[in-house]
């Protein structure tokens, strides 16, 4: 930890010129939430711990010479720390992922709106599935461990071909039907999805093991 | 011998086993790394057991099967000693001739020996693939039995870690090997005295176990450096990290090392035995009261897994996903504890610092890439194989005179180096002298500045200026039959595969990269799709969170660098001038040339040859799928791509 960085303290940066205080442990997308400066995102959510995966959050960072570009979710300020929530390389990396996104969630309307506000309209990618609406952010996974406990869902296999999944694919005794992957989805997608994640609720186990 | 207690014991063990050695005992060493067993080292090992068991010898020779000597090519090599003769492409059935001439005689088999320009090279140091190599790390790799300790010990394995653990103290340890100015060898050159630094002053304000882990997750295609030091030298690697647990202060420490090897996997599951028999891992090590043990955990086939994040990740039993830094793992890693994770050469560099000194360390290679780097020298070049080198040797000379250049009338394109996440670097940039100069990144951009401000040593610096990573340590060469768009897409399709898929930069990115590079290879797209291009990658760079999407636009952008024209001939004329993109060539059989041997009528797959024999054969090509087969098999050079 950065020596001026001192646990308890408040920590003043500048974020697109404007200065602000950052609480104990605040991240920088929290800090600019507080400020009510606007950075988008799809995967943060405030019950969950931060995952980092739609960076569509990401902002430019300059510290002395340094420049880079992270993710505003999972990244703490430092004091003096100069944030660009909008610039070149920041845009361009939004706008893509905007893109793709239209390509890979076609069915959605948040990202479609979402898209349209940062003037994406058209993608130049292919559309496996017209109906999809899942980008795997991971909040539904993340909400079904850390806050209802029973992990009912998972990720399943990798890379391009990375998909949402119930353990070992079969619908998931474990499930209670909570609906609180539901009410997290920023899209919707796990509306259509829920009964393929949940098996006979009769039977239900709260844990991990089916029986 | 069971547990050894003190220091002297050991000395007077190894001092033992050099008095017993005679010198005029014939050895005979054969290789057996992967390549020569794959071409039957096992067999001719097995030969040389029996042909010593049953002929007439002064002194019964003694037959060793060693790590990789390094030649892959030659397959399967044998050394023999003292004679000092290194024969080449040995087959089971050479041996008798071998154990005839020159075991029981003085004599040489000629014929297999390596040649050179027509030139029989008798001895190993007489060719240039090792005359011109320097050799630290793998001084005892093919030299020494690795599944024996006493070989071991008389290479004079764990004599500086009685050093350092009787003589010096851990912040000494340290400090010599920051003065070394070693660098972490698994790509990124991070100090590595400066990380033990963070890492023992992390553990002081915050008492508790500190683990150090070693990085042989070494997935990079065309990589085995770090195979080649687990399979034929594995006490080096342990030595190492006791040393380094000494300096740190740490107790336990991980070998991470993939499923895929299996070998490597073997031979260091039987050092640790043999080390922990001899009170060389364990509670009170050499009685200095220093106590450290190592586990051994197998990667499950996961590229990713290489990043340190993942590691940590993988070793807890979560999925290897690799999570943001800061915090450093040097600061909370492993079970929330301050963790090191250096590459497996990193920690075989170790115990030689300690051994010769930092000065002798940072004597070697340029001042601010100091030390020997071992690379895999692949693709098309002649000697195919493991080299070390020092820091700063030029990227021709590790090709052109150490590889023995590219086979036949080919030229000499380019090389990737650094795996799938490195970057093209073109012929251009092969003669240039070593530079010596410290340069921040991004400091040149152009190819053209390059050429005229640096040179172009083997180091980190310079890779990264080229826009490449040195990376692990891969060099696939590459000769003007290998197309980059095609090689782009190969790495893209290998990183996206193996991305764990959290970033969507990366997993879609890395997807729509490949969309547009399988666009041009079929001659579509537009000449402005190329800066399109250039943006997308931009945006996976800036995007992702871990060094695999960070790096991973890196062969698509050096190669639109440098090789522009080949992607404007690819999208504008619909040629690819190496003739591999299938969409683009076609294959046609030279009216002339062609005797009428019949040969490519029996290999194809789509029965697409007509002809008779004697008479000039034809492809038609609306049914060929242009598999190349024909071409492999003519013995006329006949088939050609237009």
């Amino acid at each position: 930890m950065n020596p001026k960085n001192k646990p308890g303290g408040l920590i003043k940066f500048v974020i697109d010129g404007q200065k602000v205080e950052a609480g104990p442990g605040w991240s920088i997308l929290e800090t600019a939430r507080h400020h009510h400066i606007h950075i988008p995102t799809l995967c943060f959510h405030p019950a969950v711990t931060p995952w980092g995966s739609c960076r569509l959050c990401v902002v430019e960072t300059r510290y002395g010479k340094r420049s880079q570009v992270v993710a505003s979710c999972l990244t703490r300020p430092v004091p003096e720390l100069e944030v660009m929530t909008n610039s070149e390389r920041v845009q361009n990396v939004r706008r893509w992922v905007l893109e793709m996104l239209l390509a890979e969630c076609p069915a959605s309307r948040e990202v479609k709106d979402l898209a349209a506000q940062y003037g994406v309209t058209s993608t130049r990618f292919a559309i496996k599935d017209p109906n999809e609406e899942c980008l795997k952010c991971g909040r539904c996974v993340a909400v079904c461990h850390e806050v209802v406990g029973v992990n009912a869902l998972t990720f399943g296999s990798r890379g391009v071909t990375k998909q949402l999944e119930t353990p070992h694919r079969v619908p998931n005794n474990a499930c209670v039907g909570c609906g609180c992957c539901v009410s997290v989805c920023p899209t919707g997608a796990l509306q259509a999805r829920l009964d393929t994640v949940r098996g006979d609720l009769a039977r239900r186990t709260g844990h991990g093991f089916a029986h | 011998m069971g547990k050894i207690k003190d220091v002297q014991e050991l000395e007077a063990w190894r001092d033992r086993l050099l008095a017993a050695w005679n010198p005029e005992q014939p050895v005979v060493r054969v290789c057996s790394g992967p390549g020569c067993l794959a071409q039957g080292a096992d067999q001719v090992a097995k030969a040389f057991k029996a042909a010593a068991k049953k002929g007439k010898f002064k002194v019964a020779p003694l037959i060793k099967e060693t790590g990789c000597h390094g030649l892959c090519s030659k397959g399967t090599l044998v050394n023999l000693a003292p004679a000092d003769i290194f024969y080449v492409r040995v087959q089971p059935q050479d041996v008798p001739e071998i154990v005839e001439t020159s075991l029981v005689k003085n004599g040489v088999v000629e014929r297999l020996l390596y040649r050179e320009n027509g030139k029989r090279c008798r001895s190993a140091a007489d060719i240039p693939f090792y005359r011109l190599q320097e050799k630290v790390v793998l001084k005892n790799v093919g030299d020494i039995d690795p599944l024996s300790f006493e070989d071991a010990l008389a290479a004079g394995a764990y004599r500086s870690m009685a050093r350092a653990l009787t003589r010096m103290t851990p912040d000494e340890v340290i400090e010599t090997v920051r003065l070394s100015g070693l660098r972490g060898r698994g790509g990124g050159g991070f100090p590595t005295g400066y990380k033990w630094r963070l890492a023992a002053d992390q553990t002081r304000q915050n008492p508790g176990p500190l683990y150090i882990i070693a990085n042989g997750e070494e997935g990079d295609p065309g990589a085995f450096m770090d195979r080649a030091i687990m399979e034929g030298d594995p006490h080096t690697v342990i030595e190492g990290m006791i040393i380094g647990a000494y300096a740190m202060g740490s107790h336990q420490g991980f070998l991470y090392v993939r499923h895929e090897y299996p070998i490597a996997l073997h031979h260091l599951t039987i050092a640790i035995k043999q080390a922990r028999r001899h009170g060389l891992l364990g509670r009170n090590i050499l009685g200095t009261g220093f106590s450290f043990d190592l586990e051994i955990h197998r990667g499950a086939g996961a590229y990713v897994c290489g990043e340190e994040t993942a590691i940590i990740a993988s070793l807890e039993g979560r999925v290897g996903v690799p999570v943001t830094r800061p915090p450093y793992p040097a600061e909370h890693g492993l079970w929330g504890r301050p963790t090191i994770i250096n590459n497996v050469e990193t920690w075989a560099n170790v115990p030689h610092i300690i051994d010769k000194g930092a000065e002798w360390y940072a004597g070697l290679g340029v001042s601010h890439s100091t030390g020997t780097k071992i690379f895999s020298l692949v693709g098309k070049v002649n000697n195919t194989g493991l080299v070390e080198v020092p820091m700063g040797t030029t990227l021709g000379r590790l090709v052109e005179e150490i590889g023995g250049g590219v086979p036949g009338q080919a030229r000499f394109k380019a090389v990737q180096t650094g795996g799938p996440s490195g970057g093209i670097i073109p012929y251009e940039f092969k003669d240039i002298s070593t530079g010596d100069r410290k340069l921040s990144r991004g400091e040149l951009t152009s190819p053209d500045m390059v050429l005229e401000t640096s040179g172009f040593p083997v180091e980190f610096e310079s890779f990264v200026q080229a826009g490449s990573i040195l990376g692990g340590g891969g060099m696939i060469v590459m000769d003007d039959k290998d197309c980059v768009v095609d090689l782009a897409r190969y790495f893209l399709n290998f990183l996206g595969e193996e991305s764990c898929g959290k970033c969507l930069p990366c997993r879609l990115g890395l997807k729509g990269m490949l969309e547009f590079l399988d666009n041009f290879a079929q001659g579509r797209g537009d000449p402005e799709d190329i800066e399109v291009l250039q943006s997308l990658a931009q945006a996976v760079m800036d995007g992702s969170l871990c060094g695999l999407g960070r790096s991973a636009p890196n062969s698509v952008l050096t190669s639109i660098r440098y090789f522009r024209e080949e992607y404007l001939a690819h999208i504008q004329e619909h040629r690819c001038p190496a003739g591999v993109c299938r969409d683009l060539i076609t294959y046609r059989i030279d009216q002339e040339i062609c005797d009428g041997c019949g040969l490519c009528l029996e290999v194809c797959p789509q029965n697409c040859i007509a002809g008779r024999k004697k008479k000039p054969y034809s492809i038609d090509s609306k049914a060929c799928t242009r598999c190349g087969s024909c071409q492999d098999v003519c013995p006329m050079d006949a088939v050609i791509v237009v």
